[in-house]
C-alpha cells in the first residue's frame, strides 16, 4: 500500500531545521509510523497531536502505532507532552502502541506519566451551584459567624469576670507592653492625622462662614466636630489600622505555629491569656489618644483661624473654651472606650478564626480592619441617633 | 533547688506497680470534620510506661488522632480513658488538672515566639506552682540542661535551629513533669543523627520520669528503635488495621498494607519493585 502521507511542519533539510517535526507514515494497513526528528524543545514550539488526530480521522484507523526516532537530535519535556497526548488518543480509540522506536529513557518517564491513574473525584466539579443553593449557604454562612461571634463574647466575659476577681492568668509584662504598643507608640499617627483633621474642619467653615463676617464661629465648629465626634471616630479608624491588624496577625501567626495550642493544653485560656490584656490595653488607651485627639484638632482649627482668618489666638482659645461642654467632651471619650472594645474585639476574633496557612494571616488581618471600621463607623451612626433622642 | 522539691499536680507517675496497667484506653472513637469521617472505630489501650506509635501513611489522621486525645478536638463519637477517669465527658476543670499532667510537644516546636526559652518553660510553673521566680529559673535552667540546651535560656525561638528549638519544646513539655509525653512528628524536619538523638533522649526520659510516651510518626527508624506499642491507621479504609508491638508486626502481620508500610513498600503491593 504505501500510502505515504508527508503531514510535516517545517522543511526535512538538517541544516535549517531548528525545530523538532513529526511526519506520518503508513508502512502497511495495519502499522501508523509516527517520525520524529529535529530537536524537540519547548522553548521552540512543539507540533501538537493535533495531526495524529486529524490523519486518524481522515482514514481508516492502524492496529499499531510504532515510532522512529532515528532523526531526534535531542529532547525535552515537549516530546513527553507530545508523547502522552498520543498515546491518550490511541488509547481512546484503542489503538496499540510499539514504543521500542523511542529512547529508553523517554520510555520510562512515559511509564511513570502513566504509572498512576489519574483519581476519579480529585478534579473539582467546576460546575456552579444554583442561585438557590448559593444563597442559602451563604445564609447560614452568616448565621454561624453570628453564633461564632457570640461564642467569642460569652467566652470575653466569663474571662473578664474572672480578671474583676484576680483569677484570670495573664502576664502582667504583657499587658504593660500592648499598651505602650497600642497607647505611647500611637501617639505620632493620631498627632498627624487629628491636627490634619482640624485644619481640614477649619478651612470648611471658614470658607462659608467668612462670607457673613463669622470667621469667629471657626472656633465652634472645630470644637463642638472634635471633641463630639471626629476626634473618637479618627482614632478608632487609626486605631483599626494600626492595632486592630496587628492584633489579628499576631494571633493569627500563633494559630498557624500552634503556640495557641500549646497555652490551651497547658491549661492556660488563650481568651485570658492573649485576649483579655489586649481589649484591656485598647479601652484604657482609647480614650487617653481621643482626648488627645481633642486637643490636636482644636489646635489645628486654631492655626488656620489665626493664620488664614486673621483672628487672634486669644479670642479663639476664649471662643472654644465658651462652646466647649463637659457633655460633647464626655460623650466623646465614651464612643471612643466602646470603639476600642470593638476594635480589640474584632481583632482578636479574626486572629483566633484564621486558618492554618500564610494566606489566611493576611485574610484575618484585613478582616479585622473591615469588620472594626464597619462595626466603628455603624455604632457612630448609632450613637448620633440615640444621642439627638435623649437630647445631649 | 531541685527537681524534687516540686511534685506535679497530684497525679501518679508510673512506678514498678503501674507498669504493665492501662494508662490511656480510646473506645470506638470516631474522627471527623463536619459530616466528613476521617477515621472510625478506632479501638486501642496504651499501658503504663509504653512507648506507644501512632502510625500510618500522610494524611490518614495521625495528627488529629493527637489532637483528640489532648482534647483540641472532640470526637464525632466514642470516649478516651485516662486510667479510670472518662476525658471525654470531663468537666472543664477536671480535664484541665488532666491536661496539666501531659506534656506536648508540637510538630513546630510551638514554643511562645515573644518569650524567651527560659520564660517559655517559666510559664507553666509560674502558673501553677508556688515557686519564688528565681526558683523557676533555675528550674527552667535543669530543663534545658536536661535536652542539651544550657545556657540557652535568654535566647528567643527564632534565635536558635529548627532541631534546637524541637529540644526546646521537649523541654517546655518537661516543665511540670508529666505522666504522659506527646510527640507530633518528633523527628520531622530533623537530621538523621538529631533525629536519633531525639529518640534517644525520649527513651531515656521515658525510664527516668516513668512516663507513657505517645509519639505520631511515620519514621520507620524509630519506631523500631523506641516502639514498644502501636496503632496502624488506613487511609484506605478509614480505620485502624493492625495494633501492637510494631516489631512483632514486622514479623507476624499478614495485612499486605501494614507490610508495604513496615518495609518501605518492598513487600505487600502489587506496586511494590515497580520502578526497580
Amino acid at each position: 500500500m504505501a500510502r505515504c502521507l508527508q503531514t510535516k511542519v517545517t522543511s526535512e533539510s538538517h541544516s535549517i531545521i531548528e525545530q523538532g517535526t513529526v511526519s506520518l507514515s503508513r508502512a502497511d494497513g495495519t502499522t501508523l509510523l509516527i517520525k520524529l526528528s529535529g530537536p524537540w524543545h519547548l522553548k521552540r514550539d512543539v507540533p501538537s497531536a493535533a495531526i495524529l488526530r486529524r490523519e486518524l480521522e481522515s482514514a481508516a484507523p492502524p492496529k499499531t502505532v510504532s515510532f522512529d526516532t532515528t532523526g531526534l537530535t535531542n529532547w525535552d519535556s515537549g516530546l513527553i507532552a507530545f508523547l502522552v497526548q498520543t498515546s491518550q488518543v490511541c488509547r481512546a480509540r484503542s489503538i496499540d502502541q510499539d514504543r521500542q522506536g523511542l529512547p529508553t529513557g523517554l520510555r520510562r518517564l512515559l511509564e511513570l506519566a502513566e504509572a498512576v491513574p489519574e483519581k476519579k473525584g480529585t478534579r473539582s466539579d467546576t460546575a456552579r451551584a444554583p442561585f438557590f443553593e448559593r444563597v442559602g449557604k451563604m445564609t447560614m454562612g452568616y448565621g454561624l459567624s453570628v453564633s461564632e461571634f457570640m461564642n467569642f463574647l460569652g467566652q470575653l466575659a466569663v474571662a473578664c469576670g474572672k480578671y474583676v476577681r484576680g483569677k484570670a492568668r495573664y502576664r502582667r509584662v504583657d499587658l504593660v507592653e500592648v499598651i505602650q504598643d497600642c497607647g505611647a507608640n500611637a501617639v505620632g499617627i493620631v498627632t498627624l492625622i487629628c491636627f490634619l483633621v482640624g485644619v481640614i474642619l477649619a478651612f470648611m467653615g471658614a470658607v462659608q462662614l467668612s462670607q457673613f463676617g463669622a470667621s469667629i464661629y471657626v472656633a465652634d465648629l472645630v470644637c463642638i466636630g472634635m471633641t463630639r465626634d471626629m476626634g473618637a471616630i479618627m482614632t478608632a479608624i487609626i486605631m483599626s489600622g494600626r492595632t486592630g491588624a496587628a492584633f489579628a496577625a499576631k494571633l493569627g501567626t500563633m494559630k498557624v505555629t500552634q503556640e495557641i495550642d500549646a497555652l490551651t493544653t497547658m491549661g492556660i485560656s488563650p481568651m485570658e491569656f492573649l485576649v483579655l490584656p489586649r481589649v484591656i490595653a485598647l479601652v484604657l488607651m482609647m480614650p487617653l489618644l481621643c482626648l488627645y485627639a481633642d486637643f490636636l484638632g482644636i489646635l489645628g482649627g486654631l492655626v488656620v483661624g489665626v493664620g488664614m482668618l486673621g483672628l487672634s489666638a486669644r479670642s479663639y482659645m476664649q471662643e472654644t473654651i465658651a462652646t466647649l461642654t463637659l457633655t460633647n467632651l464626655f460623650g466623646g471619650l465614651f464612643k471612643a472606650t466602646f470603639y476600642g472594645l470593638l476594635i480589640g474585639i474584632a481583632g482578636c476574633l479574626r486572629g483566633f478564626q484564621c486558618g492554618n496557612s500564610s494566606s489566611a494571616v493576611g485574610d484575618a488581618a484585613t478582616q479585622a480592619v473591615v469588620m472594626s471600621i464597619v462595626m466603628g463607623v455603624v455604632a457612630c451612626g448609632l450613637f448620633a441617633v440615640v444621642f439627638n433622642i435623649i437630647g445631649i | 533547688m531541685s527537681a524534687e522539691s516540686k511534685k506535679s499536680g497530684g497525679g501518679v507517675a508510673t512506678t514498678k506497680a503501674t507498669i504493665g496497667k492501662p494508662h490511656i484506653i480510646v473506645k470506638d472513637l470516631t474522627m471527623s470534620y463536619g459530616s466528613f469521617v476521617l477515621m472510625r472505630d478506632i479501638d486501642f489501650t496504651v499501658r503504663h510506661g509504653d512507648v506507644f506509635i501512632i502510625m500510618g501513611g500522610s494524611g490518614c489522621g495521625k495528627s488529629t488522632l493527637l489532637r483528640h486525645l489532648i482534647g483540641l478536638k472532640e470526637p464525632a463519637t466514642g470516649e478516651i480513658f485516662y486510667g479510670d477517669v472518662n476525658f471525654t465527658r470531663a468537666d472543664a476543670e477536671t480535664r484541665e488538672l488532666m491536661l496539666r499532667r501531659f506534656g506536648i510537644l508540637y510538630q513546630s516546636g510551638a514554643l511562645w515566639s515573644s518569650m524567651t526559652l527560659a520564660q517559655n518553660i517559666g510559664l507553666p510553673l509560674g502558673e501553677f506552682t508556688d515557686l519564688t521566680p528565681s526558683q523557676i529559673r533555675e528550674i527552667a535552667a535543669l530543663k534545658l540542661a536536661l535536652v542539651g540546651l544550657s545556657g540557652f535560656e535568654d535566647f528567643y525561638p527564632n534565635e536558635i535551629s529548627g532541631g534546637m528549638q524541637k529540644r526546646a519544646g521537649l523541654a517546655r513539655a518537661m516543665a511540670l513533669d508529666p505522666e504522659i509525653l506527646f510527640f507530633d512528628e518528633p523527628s520531622a524536619g530533623l537530621d538523621p543523627i538529631s533525629s536519633s538523638l531525639l529518640d534517644e533522649l525520649i527513651l531515656e526520659l521515658r525510664d527516668s520520669l516513668g512516663a507513657t510516651v505517645v509519639i505520631v510518626t511515620h519514621e520507620l527508624a524509630s519506631i523500631f528503635a523506641i516502639g514498644n506499642n502501636c496503632v496502624f491507621l488506613d487511609a484506605e479504609s478509614r480505620e485502624q488495621i493492625a495494633t501492637g508491638d510494631p516489631k512483632d508486626l514486622l514479623a507476624n502481620s499478614h495485612d499486605p498494607r501494614v507490610r508495604k508500610f513496615l518495609t518501605r513498600g518492598k513487600e505487600g503491593g502489587e506496586t511494590a519493585n515497580h520502578h526497580d
